[in-house]
């Protein structure tokens, strides 16, 4: 590979920059083809990249871009007026301007490719069509040339001077390249008569016409200012412009020369006065780059070091002149403090971009993309300025891609079906984007079909990602988020452009990577939208600082549910077994418990002491992860861990705290995957989505509670168990015949069940306190009453029905041994309840 | 070997060792360490180097040479290797000595075991040796 000198380097970034904005403009001018403006920019920018690239010796490059230059000129001056066609030229020159780019910057070298057949359409498009009808033998452009006055006008890349040699498309024509080009895309080439081709504009007389754009943003025309000096009249002009628009290639000077309306000192003069008008006409964007440096962004992370560094100083600083006397000293490390914030503020804005860098593409993603599926989609864009830090760009360019992408491919629906349901033939995609608490919200909503929650339950059926029994009990919502799911797809087609089942799963991957999320919501018949959350920034994070085993550690915010504390007294109930496994109830559910000390090879915590439970998410699913103490919150510096410490997933980073010292950034995915919460693929991940499904299964054998009564084992399907409680013997009162406890502010029912399953005969003796099953059914609890509470398990049972008895549902074998599965609707009713009774459930 | 080399100099459980001065980024007191948890053992933690985060490394573990008594803060050598840093820790600092290749001896085939591969020899200085430490070997652990 050759390697690129600056001059280049500097070329190629510029020109790609360049290259965005053309298609940003040339879409604008799309929409709107007589922005004198856009006009105005659109050329500039491929005068630019074609003076460069003729400088540095690209002669293939110039050779496109000077077509295309040709091409716009004619478009400037009103010659045509901007239609699809020229649209998909210009589009696929600036394709193949950047693909020649991309050899340059690989191998130093335009490569070999041939671009004569663009060449030749551009020079056809920019010919005129009635200019076609002449000999092309005949020096059209012969006199522009050989006029020195006009020659300034040619050279000066801000000028749009209102005349260009038609020179180049003569010439262009001669190389045979326009002849072969219409045989090879007659479509392309179709004289402006046949309605495809270029549409001429006979009424373009000056600027003020146009639309009304105001003249002040468009440059003095050559006419007008020979109008204005009165060296012609008014009619000279219109007379001249009619003959151009007529076919006539020579330019306006030339003409009014020619017809000895003017002569070539007064033209030379206005075109003198048109450049000087040029150099000083305020342009917003060509404004822009004056106010802007480029900036390595090494140096902008230097800086941020250095930044972060200042921050400690001045803590310090702080520290010492709490307690100073000094009143001098107190007000300058006051200041010092203010300085250094703002300081930091502003390190941080330089590495802010606004998003609106990504999205910028995506009118032209949309645009092709529209075509290539037969739809029409506008493309609306709310909140481009919202800044974001370069990290967090790079890091969602992607997956927003393949969002917009999706919206527009699976979305929005063809012009028919949407005329049909009685919509817009043109679909609309709105991207928006916003700060909400600390956070960045990028939407992507499409006024498409949207996304039947049924459909996407029957394909995940279908790919056998659920039981059809599952897909039942499954919400519209939690079907929806199915999608993400990898492996799944709704696309009737597969498409080349999605629909193949990956995409969602990654996108979803890559998002949360960042510390993002993404919500989907769908309304059917009227569209989706897509919620994408991210934070401002991966550099500076709110995190909560944990401590353990004499370290602190920060966890990020994002990643944080919420903090459960538990009393010395309580850890020893609150925390159960499942299987060797600790587990905590919150609010119901099993929260598998990680301890971080014991994960960290550390001594385990003095008994005791209260247990803090840090519940956090990863990768959808929640964990707990019990810490010696819990700090504040703080927003930490995330700084890399060096090569030899790289390796550990239980990291993320490390960070300096206030008092200097480092501490820990903990992963908490790492961290799950470590301690086996969530499995290295993402092959469990379905279960998060169905949680209460599978709980709710349990009866055919999943998730049971084994609990001892009577000296024998039984087992409960744990869905049906609401939480596990000891009572003392003493707070056993009676109502009527029956046992009951206060619990909760009611009154809960008792059963005993080992006397109840008559297994054995005679009292059990009666313990200091009882374990207690609270079962719940249809809103009414009772309490079943066990000698021990064994374990919860997961795993699958066959059920024996041979062992089928009263009371008992038939047995199983867990852990190989027999363990009755209790029939909890037949204990209860043996027990003469009426907690199915809802007539008298009513307490 | 150079003819004339200067060595920071610095003693590990009563060795002298030596590494090129040009190697050596800085010389640090003792400073607050932040462990690791989970990391390969030679990794002692972690230091705030002026709003850098250095990875230290116990050079007497590195070397399989006894524990330093808790007693003894360790000395820090940030040593730099293309864009990483990394903290020698080792017991004290000695002077910055100028050597010659004459009294450059390879180790003897008596040093066995992770020492070798670090060691490259040593200079026969009077009344002593200096132990020539392979700074980029040593820096290179092999992921535990």
């Amino acid at each position: 590979m050759n390697e690129i000198d600056e001059v280049v380097g500097e070329f190629l970034v510029e020109s790609y920059e360049n290259l965005d904005l053309l298609d940003r403009d040339l879409l604008l001018l799309e929409g709107d083809p007589r922005s004198a403006t856009t006009l105005a920019s659109v050329f500039r920018t491929i005068h630019t990249i074609k003076g460069t690239c003729g400088f540095l010796g690209f002669a293939k490059l110039e050779s496109v871009t000077h077509v295309g230059e040709n091409l716009l000129s004619k478009l400037r001056d009103g010659v045509f007026v901007l239609d699809a066609t020229i649209t998909n030229e210009l589009l696929a020159m600036v394709d193949v301007v950047r693909g020649i780019l991309g050899q340059i910057e690989t191998t130093g070298e335009e490569g070999d490719g041939d671009y004569s057949a663009l060449v030749g359409r551009l020079a056809a498009l920019a010919e005129g069509q009635p200019l076609a009808a002449l000999d092309e033998g005949q020096p059209l452009a012969g006199p522009a040339e050989d006029q020195p006055v006009a020659a300034p006008a040619e050279d000066q890349p801000v000028a749009p001077a209102e005349d260009q040699p038609p020179a180049a498309p003569a010439r262009g024509q001669r190389r045979g390249g326009a002849t072969k080009g219409r045989a090879r895309t007659p479509a392309g080439a179709v004289p402006a008569g046949a309605g495809a081709g270029p549409t001429p504009v006979p009424d373009t007389v000056t600027p003020a016409d146009d639309d009304g754009e105001p003249a002040a943003a468009a440059l003095p025309r050559l006419g007008e200012l020979l109008v204005s000096v009165g060296a012609v009249s008014p009619d000279d002009i219109r007379t001249v412009l009619t003959a151009q628009a007529e076919g006539d290639p020579r330019r306006v000077g030339e003409l009014l020369v020619d017809r000895g309306a003017a002569t070539q000192a007064e033209v030379g003069l206005a075109l003198r006065a048109q450049l000087a008008e040029a150099a000083t006409v305020p342009d917003s964007r060509s404004n822009r780059p004056d106010s802007t440096i480029r900036v390595d962004v090494g140096l902008l992370d230097r800086l941020m070091t250095l930044v972060g560094e200042l921050v400690l100083a001045r803590n310090q600083v702080l520290a010492h002149s709490s307690t100073a006397s000094d009143r001098a000293l107190v007000a300058a490390s006051q200041r010092l403090n203010q300085i250094t914030t703002e300081l930091q503020e502003g390190v941080m804005k330089t590495r802010m971009q606004p998003i609106g860098t990504i999205w910028g593409k995506f009118p032209r993603v949309v645009r092709d993309l529209s075509v290539t599926c037969g739809k029409q989609v506008r493309i609306e864009m709310q909140g481009a300025d919202t800044e974001l830090d370069k990290t967090i760009i790079e890091a969602i360019k992607d997956p927003m891609t393949h969002l917009v992408r999706n919206s527009v491919d699976h979305g929005i629906e063809s012009p028919e079906a949407r005329t049909a349901a009685g919509k817009p033939a043109e679909g609309r995609l709105l991207l928006r984007s916003f700060h909400e608490g600390g956070q960045v919200i990028i939407e992507i909503t499409d006024d498409g079909g949207g996304i039947d929650g049924g459909r996407v339950r029957a394909k995940a059926v279908e790919r056998g990602l659920l039981t059809p029994e599952q897909a039942e009990r499954m919400s519209d919502r939690e079907a929806l988020n199915l999608i993400f799911l990898p492996g799944f797809s709704t696309a009737t087609a597969v498409t080349n452009v999605s629909g193949r089942g990956v995409g969602m799963d990654v996108v979803k991957t890559n998002i949360e990577r960042i510390g993002g999320s993404i919500d989907l919501q769908s309304w059917p018949g009227e569209g989706t939208t897509l919620r994408v959350k991210i934070p401002l920034t991966l550099a500076i994070i709110p995190a909560l600082i944990v401590r353990c085993g004499g370290s602190r550690y920060a966890i990020p915010q994002v990643n944080l549910l919420e903090l459960v504390g538990l009393d010395g007294d309580q850890v020893a109930t609150a925390i159960e077994s499942l299987h060797g496994a600790a587990v905590y109830r919150l609010r119901g559910q099993l929260l598998p418990l990680v301890y971080l000390r014991s994960h960290f090879g550390l001594e385990p915590a003095p008994e005791g002491d209260g247990l803090n439970i840090v519940v956090l998410a990863a990768d959808g699913r929640r964990f707990g992860l019990v810490v010696d103490g819990v700090h504040d919150t703080e927003e930490i510096v995330v700084k890399p861990l060096g090569v030899h410490l790289k390796g550990i997933s239980a990291f993320a980073g490390a960070t300096i705290m206030g008092d200097g010292r480092v501490a820990l950034i903990l992963d908490t995915l790492g961290l799950a995957q470590r301690a086996g919460i969530v499995g290295e693929t993402r092959d469990r991940a379905l279960d998060h989505a169905t949680t209460e499904t599978t709980v709710s299964a349990a009866h055919d054998g999943q998730v049971v509670l084994l609990a001892e009564a009577g000296g024998s084992r039984i087992a409960i399907p744990l869905a049906k168990v609401d939480r596990l409680e000891e009572f003392p013997a003493s707070a056993v009162e009676r109502a009527g015949h029956r046992e009951v406890v206060q619990y909760r502010g009611q009154i809960l029912p008792l059963v005993r069940v080992g006397p109840l399953l008559s297994l054995f005969g005679g009292e059990p003796v009666e313990p200091e306190t009882i374990s207690v099953i609270v079962y719940r059914e249809a809103n009414r609890a009772i309490g079943l009453v066990v000698d021990r509470i064994v374990d919860i398990i997961e795993q699958s049972l066959t059920v024996d029905a041979l062992t089928r008895a009263p009371g008992m549902d038939g047995s199983i074998v867990v852990g190989e041994r027999v363990t009755d599965l209790l029939d909890v609707r037949h204990v209860v009713e043996a027990a003469a309840l009426d907690i199915y009774d809802p007539a008298e459930a009513a307490p | 070997m150079k003819a004339n080399e200067q060595y920071c100099t610095f003693s590990l459980a009563g060795l002298h060792f030596g590494i090129p001065v040009e190697q050596v980024q800085e010389v640090i007191r003792p400073q607050d360490m932040t462990p690791v948890p989970l990391a390969p053992s030679v990794i002692s933690g972690l230091i705030n180097l002026r709003g850098q985060i250095v990875t230290a490394m116990d050079l007497r573990r590195r070397l399989g040479l006894p524990a330093r008594p808790a007693d003894k803060p360790p000395m820090n050598i940030v040593v730099r290797n293309d864009d990483s840093a990394l903290s020698f820790l080792v017991d004290a600092i000695g002077d910055v000595i100028e050597v010659t290749a004459e009294t450059f001896e390879e180790p003897p085939d008596t040093l066995t075991g992770e020492a070798r591969e670090l060691i490259l020899g040593a200079h026969k200085l009077d009344g002593r040796l200096l132990l020539v430490l392979d700074t980029a070997r040593t820096m290179a652990l092999q992921p535990a």
